[in-house]
């Protein structure tokens, strides 16, 4: 994990994501125009998000088995860093829905169940901190973890998809779906989810090392 | 031959009319690029996820240093 090797991939991933989404051809759609570009940056933040909040799962699994602090340290912060990419991708879904469909806030079954997700997670924070004993607090708050996670996964993946959405891919996986995407968005839209979610993965691994420290200092 | 010259002259009309709605349907920012004023937005946003990476490595050196001394 020390290695910079993923870090420097991380970087030049978001860049060229930055570069190829500004300057790439893209399907022109009306209402959407170049709004469209906005995928390769908004959909990254819930990717980063889903896959801190996995790790997050993850470890809590880790340390409910073997009772290591490091796993619990770990499981909180990745639960902290997906967080701020959940809030970060409500932020710039809010600015792009009002100038595509209308408002900032339409109810959208996507929209209200991310909300949700992310209430769910900041109570897992809040439960979290409301206890001091050590062993106590890494236990019941990894038991919460363990369910908030799968929750997540349904409010973002299966309810909204049973009704009508205005996000695209109904009955499916929109990014991965052959006829959601437009074929020409893909080559920006794959390396701009991985670089974010490494960049995402290595911001947990700082704030995790200096939770350490903090650890021993304290 | 009367026929065929119809038939010809429907065919460009329907072309014609098809490049049309192609050219002037949906507005894209076309002109934003090709004036070339697009490169600048790009230039800075890179400086700035550049100036964020370098300041993320930098953050990371310091806790090196820190889990040294630790040791």
């Amino acid at each position: 994990m020390n290695k910079s090797w993923w870090k420097i991939l991380a970087i030049v991933l978001v860049l060229f994501s930055i570069i190829g989404g500004f300057l790439f051809h893209v399907p022109a759609k009306p209402i959407l125009n170049e709004s469209i570009r906005n995928i390769h940056f908004h959909v990254p933040m819930w990717f980063a998000m889903i896959t801190m909040l996995a790790v997050s799962f993850v470890y809590s699994i880790k340390y409910l088995n073997k009772g290591n602090e490091n796993d619990d340290l770990m499981a909180v912060e990745s639960a902290n860093v997906g967080i701020v990419f959940g809030i970060l991708g409500l932020i710039t879904g809010m600015i792009w829905a009002n100038f595509t469909w209308g408002e900032p806030w339409s109810n959208d079954p996507k929209q209200n169940s991310s909300a949700i997700a992310l209430l769910i997670y900041m109570a897992y924070l809040v439960l979290r901190n409301s206890m001091d004993e050590e062993q106590k607090r890494g236990k019941i708050s990894s038991v919460y973890n363990v369910f908030a996670f799968p929750i997540m996964v349904v409010l973002l993946f299966v309810l909204p998809r049973m009704t009508d959405s205005l996000h695209p891919g109904n009955g499916g996986n929109p990014g991965f779906n052959t006829k959601d995407m437009a074929p020409e968005l893909r080559p920006v839209f794959y390396p701009a989810c991985l670089g974010w979610i490494l960049v995402s993965l290595w911001i947990t691994n700082l704030r995790f090392r200096i939770r350490k420290q903090e650890n021993l200092n304290s | 031959m009367k026929k065929f010259l119809f038939v010809i002259c429907f065919l460009c009309l329907t072309a014609a009319s098809i490049f049309a709605q192609g050219s002037s349907e949906v507005e894209m920012a076309t002109e934003l690029r090709s004036s070339g004023k697009i490169y600048v937005v790009v230039a800075v946003l890179a400086a700035i996820f550049i100036g964020l990476a370098f300041y993320l490595f930098s953050i990371d050196n310091r806790l090196k240093k820190i889990e040294k001394q630790q040791k």
